[in-house]
């Protein structure tokens, strides 16, 4: 069967690598253009280029690029606006980029190249920024008052000594949990694809050799056909987890931008 | 049974944990079709809190699977 595992390695472009350099605290460090270096170069080039083209030449009725550009930035307006409040308008260009980001990376993954958000690297680095971001927040805006984000209103004194660690450790999982909600969904959905891709395979190579190996034709055409459902749904998944990072950071920022009282 | 059947037993263990995503989002989008199907004009509105929680409780099953592809392959 074909292994899934190697699709993942990160290898340097030939003609790109440029050997290793010896930095002061990390050591020996490699540096190469890598595939996974020109996946996020591409997703970059493509994002920046989709907004550019959206909004030059804009018209009151749109054609069906501006219309797509439209849809998406209403997507995340609405995101934003609902769950901020309304300062959400402040915190729309984070949101937006993160989502494009992503979004960018994982259907590349689909279409044309190495999957950048497979590594966790790079969800790492996503989940690092936002919480960051929302940390650096709440203290900017409330001081030690940020605090109080681990002693929510209204809880009797007594359960008190209970709630604040438990509040305290599902705030450390935050980050942790939105790295590996990415990474395990494109990790997970391109194994899955590339197994039955494999099966594909192995079953047509059973089904030459003749005799009862017939029966591998039908196995491998259901194969086939569980790749093709396979692929449709990395699509709606590719989308929906680039929403739900982009819904989850709107709603971590919330609780550090209206921190006590709603919107 | 030789040491090395053991670590395929936990492989498969570890991807047991699927079932309770599985349980998890069959609820979610059940208990959602029950709402929508006593409200309907305001079951468009929630779409985007269906498919929210339902990531939300898939990431934990995939974590699960993705455990267990790391313990055959890693």
């Amino acid at each position: 069967m074909a292994d899934p595992i190697h699709q993942f390695k990160v290898t340097p472009i030939q003609g790109l690598d440029f050997g290793t350099v010896n930095l002061p605290f990390v050591g020996e460090t490699s540096l190469a253009f890598t595939n996974s270096h020109m996946a996020m170069t591409i997703a970059f080039v493509l994002v920046v280029a989709f907004l550019t083209l959206v909004t030059s030449n804009a018209k009151v009725v749109p054609g069906r690029l501006q219309a797509t550009g439209e849809q998406l930035f209403g997507l995340i307006d609405g995101v934003t606006d609902s769950i901020i409040g309304h300062e959400g308008r402040k915190y729309f260009p984070f949101i937006l980029t993160i989502f494009m980001l992503v979004l960018g990376m994982n259907l590349l993954g689909l279409f044309l190249t190495f999957t950048a958000t497979s590594q966790l690297a790079v969800t790492a680095t996503f989940a690092l920024i936002t919480i960051l971001l929302v940390i650096g927040i709440g203290f900017a805006k409330h001081g030690l008052g940020f605090f109080k984000l681990f002693a929510p209103s209204g809880i009797p004194l007594a359960v008190m000594f209970l709630v604040v660690p438990i509040e305290f450790v599902s705030f450390l999982l935050r980050p942790i949990t939105l790295a590996l909600r990415l990474f395990g969904n494109m990790l997970g959905g391109h194994i899955a694809l590339k197994i039955f891709a494999g099966f594909v395979v192995s079953m047509g190579g059973l089904a030459a050799a003749g005799g009862l190996g017939l029966l591998g034709l039908p196995v491998a055409a259901l194969s086939l056909g569980m790749v093709v459902g396979l692929t449709a749904l990395e699509f709606l998944v590719a989308f929906l987890q680039a929403f739900v990072f982009a819904v989850l950071a709107s709603i971590y920022l919330n609780d550090v931008v209206n921190l006590g009282h709603g919107h | 049974m030789e040491a090395e059947s053991f670590k395929y037993f936990g492989i498969g263990l570890a991807t047991l944990g699927m079932l309770g995503s599985a349980i998890g989002v069959g609820n979610i989008f059940g208990n959602f079709l029950a709402g929508a199907l006593r409200n309907p004009s305001a079951a468009a509105g929630q779409v985007g809190n269906l498919f929210v929680g339902a990531a939300l409780v898939e990431a934990l099953g995939i974590l699960s699977f993705v455990l267990g592809i790391l313990a055959w392959l890693g």
